[in-house]
């Protein structure tokens, strides 16, 4: 059974579709990408997953349970949890206050500091960073700390909302190893990129998105040797 | 629970105290004491809905008028002189006495909460600009209404409202407003309704019921408006529509902004500034002998702090004698500038007191940098 299941899922906006028949499933300790250009509908995918978006159509299984009709607030408890595209920190709050507010949904607090430290040991620079404003950081740490709070609701699942956007190549690199090390700790990502090159190269298997529906899926290595893949999304 | 009630004591005698004192000086300046005290209940509620929750509420003036109008309702309107007795009997035997007023007023209060009940449900769909005029048009019906209904005065008013209000009343319940709201500041709820105005997306998908606390500001907002209200109703002793203008509500963001919205010590700080000034600045009239100057430097003074200091005089920080310390010279921080009065960024860290469970700074790691 696959940890998060889309079947035949249909999302609209108003009366435009953005989202038509997408099927995906995510298995339990895998890293998914879904790739696609602007506007494909790669963040209504994830929305419609975290039940920000309802599907008019579909279903989402998760854990084996139908998730379409259940609030956010539930999803986060049961562990599917979200980095929000644009990073989507609290910009006034300090770093730790910002973390904290990751286990916001937890009752076990015992357990959170020892996730805090797992968290600070991910991402050494924001335990430097501990009492700054979230706003002051840069965009790379602010990108960490995106991570490092959905982290910190401890999930199975988490969703990653173009994490590489607008950072340098270091930092781009810097962020998708430690994908690799979350994922090694556990954790099962759906990664949703438009740096496809690298989102092929970290995962197992692929989704390409175009105007709304699945064009294409397989192994990450096969769809980085795929011709219509290279031409469109890696600039080869 | 032994620990609150021992807190709401301390707060009945301090307000006991500050009743005697008011009691022995002049009148004048024992009126704007208790209006400074109506004044911080005001501007205290209204933070939490503006200032931690970030929903721009103009309303808080309707929720004033629902609370002095429900609890004047019950002391006022329900009382008939009774030519037998020669005095005045209430249907509820209990109002008769003084302090049977503050069933009266808390009656005020839950009415007011009903109405934050309802007007907190736009405020899921309404953003900043429209949730404005959303809540300036609950504001305005409420006075229409209260216009339109003869049996508590109409557009003339209601006057003969008993003087039950008095410097212990007043500040009893600023007390308990101002230490409720510093207990919610530091729980979940606090840093729920922090984390909706930092960012209400992010705040949804770290399991926020973001719909819920958004109500709940303002319940709680509109509670305490009520309160202030009734408190003020038994205080003037007549009320009109006019009264709960939205100039009312008007005044109390002034005050929100003067002290920095988002500060509880601001909200305070602001209240008293702007119950004090216009008075102050009476004398600015007399001596000048030029009426309305008063309110052109009562002006000014807003532009000039807003110039100056547009973030409030305390921007989003707590007074607290952490802050207070660090201020002392021979404590400060190095490294730390040392521009006297101004907050430095390090400063403001240190006061920063939003979460009760702030996790400490470990030892630091290597760095991660390639
Ligand atoms: N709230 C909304 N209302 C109306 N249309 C929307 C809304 N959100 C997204 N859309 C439309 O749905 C389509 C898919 O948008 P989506 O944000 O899912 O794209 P995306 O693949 O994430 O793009 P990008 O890479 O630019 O983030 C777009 O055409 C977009 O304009
Ligand atoms: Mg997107």
């Amino acid at each position: 059974m696959a940890l998060l299941e889309i079947e035949h899922v249909d999302v609209f906006y108003g009366a435009v579709q953005a989202l038509r028949s997408v099927s995906l499933r995510v298995e339990q300790g895998e890293v998914v990408s879904l790739v696609g250009s602007n506007g494909a509908g790669k963040t209504t995918t994830l929305n419609a997953i975290c039940g920000l978006v309802r599907p008019r159509a579909g279903d989402v299984r998760f854990d084996g349970q139908s998730i379409a009709r259940v609030p956010t607030h539930e999803l986060v408890r049961r562990g599917l949890v979200m980095a929000p595209e644009g990073r989507g920190i609290f910009p006034n709050l300090t770093v730790a206050e910002n973390l904290d507010l990751g286990a916001y949904s937890r009752r076990d607090h015992g357990a959170v500091k020892t996730d805090l430290d797992r968290v600070l040991a991910l991402f050494p620079r924001l335990n430097e960073r501990m009492r700054q404003k979230g706003g002051t950081l840069s965009g790379g740490e602010q990108q960490m700390l995106a991570i490092g709070r959905a982290l910190m609701s401890r999930p199975k699942l988490l969703l990653l909302d173009e994490p590489s956007l607008g950072l340098a190549p270091l930092l781009v690199k810097v962020i998708f190893d430690t994908i690799d090390a979350i994922n090694r700790e556990g954790v099962t990502v759906l990664l949703v990129e438009q740096n496809a090159n690298a989102a092929l190269k970290h995962s197992k298997r692929a989704y390409v998105l175009e105007s709304g529906s699945i064009a294409l899926e397989g192994d990450a290595s096969q769809l980085r040797d795929d011709p219509a893949v290279k031409a469109a999304y890696l600039g080869e | 629970m032994l620990r609150t009630l021992g807190i709401l004591a301390l707060i009945c005698a301090a307000a006991f105290g500050l009743h005697l004192v008011l009691d022995s000086i002049d009148a004048y300046w024992a009126r704007i004491a208790n209006l400074c005290g109506i004044s911080i209940l005001l501007a205290v509620s209204l933070n939490v809905i503006n200032g931690l929750c970030g929903q721009f509420s103009l309303g808080h003036a309707g929720f004033m008028a629902i609370g002095a109008y429900v609890s004047a309702f019950f002391t006022t309107t329900l009382r008939y002189f009774d030519d037998a007795a020669g005095q005045y009997v209430t249907v509820l035997p209990l109002l008769d006495q003084s302090w049977g007023f503050v069933p009266a007023l808390l009656l005020g209060g839950f009415a007011a909460a009903a109405a934050g009940l309802v007007i907190g449900i736009p405020t899921l769909r309404l953003r900043g600009d429209y949730l404005a005029i959303a809540t300036l048009g609950f504001g305005e019906i409420v006075t229409i209404m209260i216009t339109n209904f003869s049996k508590v005065g109409g557009a003339n008013g209601l006057s003969g409202i008993p003087a039950y209000s008095n410097g212990f009343w007043i500040f009893t319940f600023a007390g308990i407003c101002v230490l409720f709201t510093l207990h919610l500041q530091r729980s979940t709820f606090g840093r729920a309704l922090i984390a909706i105005r930092e960012n209400e997306l992010a705040a949804e998908v770290m399991g926020i019921r973001t719909a819920r606390i958004k109500i709940a500001a303002f319940v709680y907002g509109a509670f305490f408006a009520g309160i202030a209200g009734g408190l003020l109703g038994h205080f003037l002793q007549t009320i009109s529509p006019a009264t709960f203008g939205f100039m009312k509500s008007i005044e109390v963001i002034v005050m929100l902004v003067l002290g920095g919205l988002g500060s509880l010590t601001g909200a305070i700080i602001g209240a008293v500034t702007l119950t004090v000034l216009p008075e102050l600045l009476r004398d600015v009239e007399t001596s000048t002998g030029m009426p309305g100057i008063r309110m052109v430097v009562y002006s000014l003074v807003l532009i000039l702090l807003m110039l100056f200091r547009p973030q409030g005089i305390f921007g989003q920080r707590e007074l607290s004698l952490r802050l207070l310390r660090s201020l002392l010279p021979g404590r400060r921080k190095e490294g730390a500038p040392s521009a006297p009065a101004a907050f430095t960024a390090q400063q403001s860290v240190e006061a920063k007191t939003f979460f009760a469970r702030a996790p400490q700074t470990l030892p630091p790691q290597n760095e991660g940098k390639k």
